[in-house]
């Protein structure tokens, strides 16, 4: 996930220092913006549990030093602890995100033992009504067990919104229970609009009324808590002028493994059809990441057209993202739409329009839920 | 701990349990990994990280160190102020 609020940039030195495994694309719930391939089924042929660890050694040997187990649901990998283990002793900072549903306490348990440093629980609603209606499954209760074991065991904790127009009027009684929960940091992560996001954009953007509303209550939070609680708020891309930063350029610094052993410069990269993305099971990391025709693609700024290429914001912000532009533009080279210089930026303000004219908040029915079977 | 963000020649500070500090060949530098985050630190920051925190001395003490190897240099002003950046980012915090 490009994250905008998080963590902080620093050059690579040209090394995968952030490494992302996701173990599977299979997942209980059904979050209708889930930023998994909408035709996730198609990819069942998993890494096997030697594969993910020849893999986890190929990554340290390149640099990499921050590991995120994700998915899908990571924990519906049996695997998970050995992974988690073997990461550990090969000195990588290890993360689980997980939205909880796989885990029981006693598994919270063996997987600090087993060395895991961090878990990142996703957290729907501060109501279970809500959260049922959001994620398909009731799972309220049983996040908010698994996400008081995650702190009774020590591990600092993040715990993750995906924010919609449907739970972001919650943002402050969510900061509450964060605070209440004792976690160290607390996302808002604005939704980004791929995969099937983006199926169900119109629904899910909120009102700018309400973005200002939930900003507002982010800072007088942040006034209150202090060092308590660190918010971080990646906002909203669309309701910039200025694209984001995404992954911190193209194969920078981001290296994503998708469960069939895809390398990828970013987890949702292979939206991106007309790239062909290498595998781990043809092809050694170091030559993937170095040299393979997809990183190289849209690395440093020789790719890059106009505006952005006599733009002198182009070291800050890379053009923006590949995804969002292949996806509105029909061009992963083309400028990011958000930025306001690109000549596409009406599509975006075309789609804020029709967000601020929708009626009243549509039901449940109105979303398409993450199912099988799309292509 | 006396007023926000400033630390005292008496204090004995720690490093946040959530951080790990340690050297990183690929690197050639030390490194601070937590939670969503990665933070290269230059020889000068590691070698202050590494006498005045990671020894349970106090910041007197772990400065009068140091001094001992720069040939009695006065690094007081400069350790201190390494050591409140060090607290104002939460890397580090008073020891309990
Ligand atoms: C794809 S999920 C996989 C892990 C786990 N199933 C979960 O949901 O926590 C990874 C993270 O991305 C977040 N996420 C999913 N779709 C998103 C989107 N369209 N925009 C922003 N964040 C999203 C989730 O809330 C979660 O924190
Ligand atoms: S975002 Fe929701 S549907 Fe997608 S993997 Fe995570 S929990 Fe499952
Ligand atoms: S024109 Fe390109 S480089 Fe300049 S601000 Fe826009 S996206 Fe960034």
């Amino acid at each position: 996930m490009p994250k905008a609020g998080s963590g902080l940039s620093l050059d690579g030195l040209g090394m995968p220092l952030w490494l992302v495994v996701e173990l599977t694309y299979k997942c209980p719930l059904k979050c209708p913006w889930c930023s998994n391939p909408v035709d996730f089924d198609r990819y069942r042929n998993e890494l096997s549990t030697e594969e993910w660890k020849d893999l986890l050694r190929e990554g340290r040997r390149l640099g990499s030093l921050q590991l995120g187990f994700t998915g899908g649901e990571p924990t519906l990998r049996k695997d998970l602890e050995e992974l988690v283990d073997e990461a550990n002793r090969l000195g990588y900072y290890t993360n689980l995100i997980t939205s909880g549903v796989g885990l029981s306490p006693q598994r919270v348990r063996d997987l600090k033992r087993a060395g895991l440093k961090q878990v990142q629980l996703s957290l729907q609603s501060c109501d279970s009504e809500l959260s049922e209606m959001l994620v398909g499954l009731d799972v309220f209760a049983h996040k908010i067990e698994i996400a008081r074991t995650i702190k009774a065991e020590g591990f600092p904790m993040v715990m993750n919104v995906p924010v919609s127009r449907y739970n972001i009027d919650q943002t402050e009684a969510l900061i509450d229970l964060a605070a209440d929960l004792g976690v160290e940091y607390l996302e808002f992560a604005n939704l980004q609009y791929y995969n099937w996001a983006l199926i169900n954009r119109a629904d899910l953007l909120p009102t700018r009324e309400q973005l200002k509303r939930s900003e507002a209550a982010v800072a007088a939070a942040r006034e209150r808590l202090g060092k308590r609680l660190t918010i971080y708020f990646v906002v909203p891309d669309y309701f910039d002028d200025r694209p984001k930063a995404c992954m911190n350029g193209w194969g920078a610094i981001h290296l994503t493994i998708a469960p069939d052993g895809t390398a990828l410069p970013c987890q949702e990269a292979r939206l991106i059809k007309d790239i062909e993305f290498p595998n781990v099971r043809q092809h050694g990391l170091d030559w993937i990441w170095r040299e393979s025709p997809a990183f190289r693609r849209f690395r440093g700024d020789d790719w890059m057209k106009e505006p952005c290429r006599s733009c002198d914001d182009r070291e800050k912000d890379f053009g923006g993202c590949r995804c969002q532009a292949f996806l509105l533009t029909g061009d992963a080279a083309n400028t990011d739409p958000v930025c306001s210089k690109s000549p596409h930026r009406h599509l975006i303000d075309d789609i804020l329009v029709e967000a601020e004219n929708r009626q009243e908040r549509a039901g449940a029915d109105a979303l398409i839920m993450r199912a099988r079977c799309r292509s | 701990m006396h007023s926000e963000g400033q630390l005292e020649p008496s204090d004995v500070m720690e490093l946040n349990p959530n951080f790990h500090f340690r050297w990183e060949e690929p690197q050639q530098s030390h490194v601070l990994l937590y939670p969503e985050g990665i933070v290269k630190l230059n020889a000068t920051a590691a070698e202050i990280l590494e006498m005045c925190v990671m020894r349970g001395l106090t910041v007197a003490e772990g400065t009068e160190q140091l001094a001992h190897r720069y040939d009695g240099a006065d690094l007081v002003s400069d350790v201190m102020q390494f050591m409140e950046l060090a607290y104002a980012k939460g890397w580090i915090r008073p020891k309990s």
